[in-house]
């Protein structure tokens, strides 16, 4: 039998050099990713996490000044491939990524089919008539009538590029496919009924994803497993269903009783202060400074502690727990 | 074409309604052929009493915002008028528009692109007073410094140097805040004021909003496209659809029984923080919502509704029904 963990990533670092110095970014990140398995990564803006989409898809600005961990993407540590075979083997046809507003990004003199199909001509030499009928196929799968593949990007509506950007990720079935706020820029409909897709295919295909989102609702239509970053760090990786109900780490508290609920009249609560600069990170616990159950130990970088099994949080107040080891 | 006067408050003066308002954009070819409109405001009805604070809610391209630019004086209605404190907009120029846009503060979208980069914060707030001929700058300095204070900005000897840039998305929007409230109001218009905020500095946002227009007596028209975030922030909510209003009751009496198949369909749409919504798909009604160049004749929804009758949704417009006490819905599920 194959091994059930899809990803594992150990201890990722990825520093930017900026004219304040090293921004640290991602700071010792570790997680892992069962197949099928659909992992929301939430945090606020700033925290890291599309840094951590860059880094996992190894597509760095010119700016990093450091990385550091190891990827491995079905027992392959794909941190050791060099750049070409990692294009290669990796990028797009194992591993694909649908960044922020991408649904811009496509080319406006090319019709929408071919652009959809354009990887697996790129990446497997299938011949054009071949590939735009698998193209077709995902179309319907993600909800686009077939119509729309002969058309340009400017006749179709934000929800409907947004769809096809998607459908170009999918194409070339990677095991794996992260999403960068896919739905952020859309309607309250389109937005639902893109996550509906999403579920279809994750279903369908077997897809596994890596969800990144700053909206905890949202995040909570697709994730089997919830982790949260802070200041480049991830404070607690846990079930969802765990998380939504009874998450661990101060912050993650308070981040849900900050989330505006359509279906309760509990009133949301704001958490004060800002997170620190990921220039100048504090030596200690990075929320130490907005956190209401502070103490002594704080002052300290706590490691992750282990909650349960693939439960864990990054608070001193577990500290009866063992501590975790580089996957969670 | 109304069964009844006005969305809204009837029993009080209002300070600011609206009658069969219509914002229409006219396209032209070359210049000069007119080849249509764009029906952004097309046909609405409010009245908002003093000190009430209530929230338009729709989709993006509902005419939320052109609704918010009429109301400010910037896009002149094609059809019907808007009254502020008994006069209509349309009749104020030169001394009394500017007055009147002393009485309307308003709260942008994007913190970030409403502030100009290359003024410090105490600047900023400044303009508006030296444009409506505040002379004396220590009073200028004495009403910016409240300002700041009373967006939190504290101590605002810290602020009054800073640049936009130098600011936090939360604070940038504590000072186009600031800046909105200045010149003292009657009427605050805040388009989206944390579309664009992390979650954590919403809620901080909101609530100061809230607090102030109490504080004040202020009414307060908030826009946005988020329903979640409604409940606790205003008294009222209007949802609009392709330029129309399309359902108005009080907050909860709509978030607990909407009556409109659109606004049935975005709450149902809504998703509150639950391990179970991976696992469920979520009912969204099919197609988008319709170019209101070409809008659908008759019910703007119907051809995306679950209710559809044909031969009456697709040829008369429904007028506002009221399905539950000051509860009014345009549908014909109601007649």
């Amino acid at each position: 039998m194959r091994d059930r963990t899809l990803l594992r990533v150990e201890g990722l670092e990825l520093h930017y050099q900026t004219r304040q110095g090293a921004v640290h970014a991602v700071d010792g990140v570790s997680f892992d990713l069962h197949r099928q398995e659909a992992l929301v990564v939430l945090g606020e803006s700033g925290c890291g996490k599309s840094s951590l989409a860059k880094a996992l898809m190894r597509l760095l600005p010119r700016n990093v000044h450091h990385t550091a961990g190891r990827v491995t993407l079905d027992g392959v540590d794909v941190t050791a491939l060099p750049d070409e075979r990692f294009r290669r083997e990796v990028q797009w046809s194992r591993l694909a990524l649908v960044m922020q507003a991408s649904m811009n990004a496509l080319n406006p003199v090319v019709r929408v089919g071919e652009q959809v199909a354009e990887p697996l001509r790129v990446l497997r030499g299938w011949p054009r008539g071949k590939a735009l009928a698998r193209a077709a196929e995902v179309f319907e799968l993600v909800g686009v009538s077939t119509d729309f593949l002969a058309r340009y990007p400017f006749e179709l509506s934000g929800g409907m590029r947004q769809r096809a950007v998607l459908a170009m990720a999918l194409v070339a079935e990677p095991a794996l496919v992260i999403l960068d706020e896919p739905t952020s820029a859309l309607d309250v409909l389109t937005q639902a009924s893109i996550m509906n897709a999403l579920k279809r295919v994750k279903r369908e295909l077997g897809t596994s994803f890596i969800l990144i989102t700053h909206d905890v609702a949202t995040s909570s239509e697709l994730g089997d497993r919830v982790a949260l970053m802070y200041a480049g760090q991830l404070v607690e990786v846990a079930d969802a269903a765990r998380f939504f109900t009874e998450p661990a780490h101060p912050y993650s508290r308070m981040l849900m009783a900050s989330v505006p609920r359509l279906r309760q009249r509990a009133r949301p609560e704001a958490i004060p202060g800002e997170p620190p600069s990921l220039a100048t990170p504090p030596g200690g616990c990075r929320y130490a400074e907005r956190c209401p159950y502070r103490f002594a130990r704080c002052a300290q970088d706590p490691p992750a502690f282990r909650l349960g099994e693939r439960h864990r949080a990054r608070c001193w107040l577990h500290a009866d727990n063992a501590p975790a080891g580089g996957g969670a | 074409m109304t069964s009844s006067p006005a969305h809204g408050a009837d029993d009080q003066a209002p300070l600011i309604a609206a009658r069969d308002l219509h914002t229409w954009f006219e396209l032209r070819q070359w210049g000069f052929l007119r080849v249509g409109a764009v029906r952004a405001v097309d046909g609405v009805e409010f009245s908002l009493a003093p000190g009430e604070a209530v929230a338009f809610v729709g989709e993006s391209g509902c005419g939320k915002s052109s609704l918010a630019r009429t109301l400010l004086g910037l896009h002149r209605p094609t059809r019907g008028e808007v009254r502020f404190a008994g006069r209509s907009l349309g009749e104020l120029q030169g001394r009394a528009l500017k007055a009147y846009r002393a009485e309307v503060g308003y709260v942008q979208q994007d913190p970030y692109g409403a502030l100009p980069p290359f003024l410090d914060v105490r600047r900023i707030l400044a303009e508006p007073l030296i444009v409506h001929g505040v002379r004396d700058r220590a009073e200028r300095e004495r009403r910016i410094r409240a300002a700041l204070e009373e967006v939190r900005l504290s101590p605002a000897e810290a602020f009054l140097g800073q640049f936009p840039h130098m600011l936090s998305g939360g604070q940038q929007q504590r000072v186009v805040i600031a800046r909105a409230l200045i010149l003292a109001p009657r009427l605050l218009i805040a388009d989206e004021p944390v579309s664009m905020l992390d979650a954590s500095v919403r809620v901080e946002i909101l609530e100061l909003l809230r607090r102030i227009q109490r504080e004040r007596g202020l009414t307060l028209a908030f826009i946005t496209h988020d329903l979640s975030t409604v409940r606790h922030y205003a008294e009222r909510i209007f949802v609009m659809y392709a330029g129309r209003v399309v359902e108005s009751a009080p907050v909860d009496d709509l978030l607990d029984h909407p009556q409109h198949p659109y606004t049935q369909a975005l709450l149902a749409a809504i998703a509150d923080p639950d391990a179970a919504n991976a696992t469920r798909l979520r009912e969204v009604p099919a197609g988008e919502p319709p170019s209101l160049l070409h809008p659908p004749a008759a019910c703007r929804f119907h051809p995306r509704c679950p209710h559809f009758m044909a031969g009456l949704c697709d040829v008369e417009d429904p007028p506002d029904f009221t399905p539950r006490r000051d509860h009014r819905s345009a549908c014909w599920l109601h007649r």
